[in-house]
């Protein structure tokens, strides 16, 4: 609102009186935002999800011809440090409900390095495959769904860093006022479903 | 330079400050009042709503011979494929944003969105993105129809259909914002004593605008993500020489494009239920029911998509799901139609322009109703699909009812968001020529299509150019008819007569503050003392009441 | 003068229904019915209409008498009646409509059962040729498709990987003897309609007999593409890669146009042929001189796109052929000239840019 009470202040003060006996405890809804964003979110995964079976119900040969054999042992490990990482995430926020920053920032960290992990092992698959992006209808469908769902962890791994970088100030985040940790807590969680769904769907069916 | 706001305090000739004033600077800005972003999405929307209509009175010209004599086929294909994207994204859509910018936290006593700061960011995506798309018209517009169906649109060039999608993306990642700041802020900043059921059936419309927004919006993301991929990646989703299928992004496409068909026309149901009742000094008939069959619409609305390809790909069975969903789906719209003819009924109609601009409303969208029910059965379907026939239907919804909605959301809300009343006559003389333009143009188009003229060409045969010809004169009607209206709200802005509190005695909330409201909507917070429509109950509306003017104070001397 | 309103209602519902009944069936709107499926739906059309109309009168009328009668006097400031709403009122302008678009429902869904639209499945299509490749030169001074980077040949043909089978379209009509088709490939590309006859017959017209059913397997090489016969009230999507299917009986003879309606680029206004509906004796003299100019040797396609019947050929050609003439990159028109051996431009002279190859 800043910017719009300076613009009667020059002539009088009407306004920003007015602004001051207005200051009513504004309730946050920026949990409930995320929330709603989220859903949003996920219905974009959920298109490329249903567009990815509509694909392989309609072709007659699904994987295509030629289309070499997926190793699941590598997503599978990454697949575990991803979901577990979820579990750990959460003990940042018991720890910030009572007011342990210290355990905060150990929580966050692990996580972020989880998240580290899960990239670089979906780097390291993606460098051994066997097929290309444009190979066929399947690899393309492959490499687009993890790479969008890989650009999601990157988000988070950022948002983390953030997080952490806050959090230096042991003042920053309290039991009562920890916004920015269950925001990402809460996004963390959603992007470890999406990826339960894309991994049944692209490994295991 | 400071506006000053000359106060109606009695027997004061000294220039008073009210706590509402603004810099026109102002709206140049990354502002995070509501207020202020509303204008700037309706302006900008105008904005468009000329650009487009520009187009498409070139491509009415165009079609007033039966031969490409005006533009080239290639031209013409970028002029309708730029007409439908900017008409839909960069008009309806930011229009209905703008008025839910402006009203929501006003109708339900808050002083802001829940977001400011996102929502300043979401309008100034918009500009980017039209000048974007606009931008690509000079050098290699994108011609493959504002569907974009694959795979001739990975055929007409990488640049122009780029854009294209970026642009879109764009758009869709500020409706996306502006969706969930609306829904956050009604479900959540409504004065404490406001039920759902207390609100003004606006606020109802943008919970299913807003829903929709969100649901659907991200589908569309995902098919022009993938498009992307194929345009420029070369993977072949859609392109089936590389074994992809197009009629996929038929569906995602359809998906998000069938609800937007409501996201582009829900929150004007929305303003329409306040204006008729305002005007006609009645309650709305059935509060309810037009509430609820908002919200039906909506659910109904995401599961009717595939009507748009009975032609297509599709098999018999989900014809026939689709056509029983769509046909259900006039049900709910009935129900509003209705409620709103009831209200009018023994009222006491004050002809305003707001209200003719209504009345067009109710009359021009029962049209396409009809023959949207119509386009619902298969077998007619069949015929028509892709012919003029849907391009009358789709007029008489998205121009008849959505641009008709908008033009009478403004005139009845201009006296609040300026502060100066409109000129009436003028006003008039625009829904005249509206009215009659609007008729003239796509009334024969129904003719057409089923005749035998299909959509998207720009050459065709010379048995139909009689009834083109009466279509390229009322597009000249309906061009001419924006000179008056564009006149009128320039002037009434600038010279207007000072607009009372509430010059129409309205019950909503937002009539509770200044003409234009305060910086921060409202003096004191309002408590609800009526129900949005309580008219006939005995209340008393004043125009202008004093204590709004309680806290004005002598401006200093200018110098 | 004070008529009790029951009595104005029943006037107003007699006048309605007489009015609507009369539209429904003198509205005028649809071009001749030159098929049976035709009929069917025209029939759909005017039950539609006659509910619609009357919709329309009902609430425009209900529009303009209350902009009368409830106008707001000089100034009067008063409210109007405090009146929230009526239940059943509301209930029944909730099942009406219910009622009468389940109706429309169930009808549309007899007609479509009646057209054969859920007869898809068991038909017996001939496989596709694959030798029907053909080669369009693009208008609009493109060298080739650029829809075709993927492929190593630029006409490589689409391969039918998505469906084995057609899954969309219409089929024949109930009781349609199995085996009396006559069975038509039709290719939609840039801008033409290829007909492929049983009997090798390639054309750019469609001849059918009268009273014959006719089944068209719809294929597409480039884009989308759709094939409408308006006179027929039948269309259906062209899709590459996927074919699809229609079955029609035309019963009334003469010469109509076939359109595509789904937009395919620039000169999608000008992708157009006519359908031909002759006496089967006609069709069969048709057949034979076709034939015996193949047995000849002339290998080209004949009658590409062509003005309709039913007004002069270069009156119609003025309209559009010399803008789409100047769209042609003279570098392409000279490529034209050196590929195409066997084509004589000077027998179409309206359809240069036509020019079409045989593949192998």
């Amino acid at each position: 609102m800043q910017g719009s009470i300076d613009t009667a202040q020059s002539t009088i003060n009407i306004a920003q009186e007015g602004a001051a006996s207005h200051h009513e405890e504004h309730p946050d809804h920026r949990m409930f935002g995320i929330l709603v964003f989220l859903c949003a979110e996920s219905m974009l995964f959920m298109g490329l999800f249903i567009a990815y079976i509509t694909f392989r119900l309609v072709a007659v040969e699904w994987p295509p011809a030629g289309t070499p054999e997926l190793e699941i042992l590598l997503p599978g490990i990454n697949s575990l440090i991803l979901i577990s990482s979820s579990f750990v995430i959460h003990k940042a926020d018991t720890a910030v409900k009572k007011n342990d920053i210290a355990g905060v920032r150990t929580w966050f960290g692990v996580t972020a390095l989880m998240g580290a992990i899960f990239l670089l092992g979906q780097g390291y698959e993606y460098a051994n495959l066997e097929f290309g992006l444009r190979d066929n209808l399947f690899a393309s469908t492959f490499y687009v769904l993890t790479g969008f769902h890989g650009m999601h962890v990157f988000v988070g791994l950022l948002l983390m860093v953030a997080v952490l970088w806050r959090a230096r100030n042991p003042e920053h985040y309290s039991s009562e006022s920890h916004f920015g940790i269950e925001a990402v807590e809460l996004y963390w969680h959603f992007v470890d479903v999406i990826w339960i769904i894309l991994f049944i769907l692209l490994y295991l069916w | 330079m400071t506006v000053t706001t000359a106060a109606k305090t009695p027997a004061s000739d000294v220039p008073m400050l009210l706590g509402n004033e603004r810099k026109w600077t102002d709206y140049f800005t990354f502002c995070t009042d509501h207020k202020v972003i509303g204008i700037q999405y309706l302006v900008t929307a105008f904005f468009f709503y000329l650009v487009g209509g520009s187009l498409a009175t070139v491509m009415r010209t165009e079609l007033a011979t039966p031969a490409p004599d005006i533009v080239t086929p290639d031209v013409y294909n970028g002029l309708l494929t730029l007409h439908g994207t900017v008409m839909l994204f960069l008009w309806i859509v930011p229009a209905g944003a703008g008025l839910a910018n402006y009203l929501i936290p006003l109708m339900i006593g808050a002083r802001d969105m829940a977001f400011p700061r996102l929502n300043a960011i979401a309008f100034w995506m918009i500009p980017p993105s039209g000048l974007l798309l606009i931008g690509s018209f000079f050098f290699e517009p994108p011609t493959a129809g504002w569907t974009s169906y694959p795979p001739l649109s990975l055929t007409t060039g990488m640049l122009g259909e780029g854009i294209w999608i970026m642009s879109i993306l764009i758009g869709g990642t500020a409706s996306i914002l502006g969706g969930l700041n609306f829904l956050v802020t009604i479900l959540k900043m409504r004065v404490p004593s406001m039920s759902l059921t207390d609100m003004p059936l606006f606020c109802w419309a943008m919970i299913a605008t807003s829903l929709l927004i969100l649901i659907s919006t991200p589908v569309l993301a995902g098919a022009l993500i993938l498009l992307a991929f194929d345009l420029f990646a070369g993977t072949a989703f859609f392109n089936p020489t590389g074994g992809g299928n197009p009629v996929v992004y038929q569906h995602m496409f359809w998906f998000y494009s069938h609800p937007a068909v409501y996201i582009f026309v829900l929150p004007l149901f929305g303003a329409i239920s306040e204006v008729v009742s305002v005007h006609a000094r009645k309650p709305i008939f059935g509060y309810r029911a037009i509430a609820y069959s908002s919200i039906v619409i909506s659910f109904l609305g995401l599961i009717v998509w595939a009507h748009h390809m009975f032609t297509s790909g599709t098999p018999p069975w989900l014809r026939m799901f689709f056509m029983i969903t769509t046909m259900v789906i006039a049900v709910p719209t009935g129900i509003k139609v209705f409620g709103w003819v009831a209200t009018l009924w023994r009222g006491k109609i004050a002809f305003t322009s707001a209200m003719l601009f209504a009345m067009g409303f109710i009359a021009l969208f029962l049209i396409g109703g009809i023959s949207g029910v119509m386009l619902a059965a298969v077998p007619f379907d069949i015929h028509v699909h892709d012919t003029y026939f849907v391009v009358a239907h789709f007029h008489y919804v998205l121009f008849g009812a959505s641009v008709f909605g908008v033009f009478m959301a403004v005139y009845h809300w201009f006296p609040k968001m300026t502060g100066h009343m409109i000129n009436e006559f003028w006003g008039r003389v625009h829904f005249a020529l509206t009215f009659v333009g609007m008729n003239l143009t796509f009334m024969p188009m129904h003719e057409l299509g089923l005749m035998g003229m299909n959509r998207r060409i720009a050459l065709y045969d010379p048995q139909f150019t009689d009834l083109n010809v009466l279509a390229t004169i009322g597009s000249y009607i309906m061009a001419v008819s924006t000179i008056p209206f564009l006149i009128n709200a320039a002037w009434s802005w600038r010279y207007g007569p000072k607009a009372p509190a509430n010059p129409w005695r309205a019950l909503t909330m937002e009539w509770r503050t200044l003409s234009p409201p305060h910086i921060e909507n409202f003096e004191e917070l309002p408590v609800l003392t009526t129900g949005p429509y309580d008219y006939g109950l005995g209340y008393i509306a004043e125009e202008d009441p004093a204590e709004l003017y309680e806290h004005a104070v002598p401006a200093p001397v200018a110098g | 003068m004070n008529i009790p309103s029951s009595i104005v209602t029943l006037l107003v519902g007699i006048f309605v229904t007489l009015a609507s009944l009369w539209y429904g069936q003198n509205h005028g709107l649809m071009p001749v019915a030159a098929s049976a499926e035709a009929e069917l739906v025209d029939g759909l059309f005017n039950t539609m209409m006659t509910i619609g109309f009357g919709l329309f009168l009902l609430v425009e009328g209900a529009l303009v008498v209350a902009a009368v009668r409830f106008r707001r006097k000089e100034g009067d400031m008063g409210d109007g009646e405090h009146l929230e709403g009526n239940i059943p009122l509301e209930i029944v302008w909730t099942a009406i409509p219910a009622v009468v678009v389940l109706g429309i429902s169930i009808y549309s869904f007899d007609i479509y059962t009646r057209m054969g639209g859920l007869d898809l499945m068991n038909h017996n299509m001939a496989p596709a040729e694959a030798s029907s490749s053909v080669q369009v030169a693009y208008a609009p001074g493109e060298g080739d498709m650029p829809l075709m980077t993927n492929a190593a040949n630029a006409t490589a043909e689409v391969p039918a990987i998505l469906v084995a089978d057609a899954t969309a379209g219409m089929g024949a009509i109930p009781g349609t003897a199995v085996g009396s088709l006559l069975s038509i490939d039709v290719k939609g590309l840039q801008y033409a309609f290829i007909f492929s006859y049983p009997n090798g017959i390639i054309d750019g017209e469609l001849h059918i007999p009268v009273s014959q059913p006719v089944e068209l397997n719809l294929g597409a090489q480039d884009v989308l593409h759709a094939f409408w016969l308006p006179e027929f009230r039948i269309k259906q999507d062209m899709i590459p890669g996927q074919d699809t299917r229609l079955v029609f009986t035309a019963i009334r003879e003469g010469t109509y146009p076939v359109v595509c309606a789904e937009l395919c680029g620039p000169y999608h206004g000008g992708m157009r042929t006519q359908i031909i509906v002759e006496s089967p004796e006609e069709y069969q003299t048709w057949v034979d001189s076709r034939l015996t100019a193949m047995a000849a040797g002339d290998r080209t396609i004949a009658n590409l796109p062509k003005a309709p019947a039913d007004r002069s050929e270069l009156e119609y050609l003025n309209n559009f052929v010399e803008p789409m003439q100047l769209a042609i990159a003279p570098e392409s028109l000279a490529e034209l000239q050196t590929h195409h051996t066997d084509y004589s431009p000077a027998d179409y002279p309206h359809a240069e840019h036509h020019s079409l190859e045989m593949g192998s």
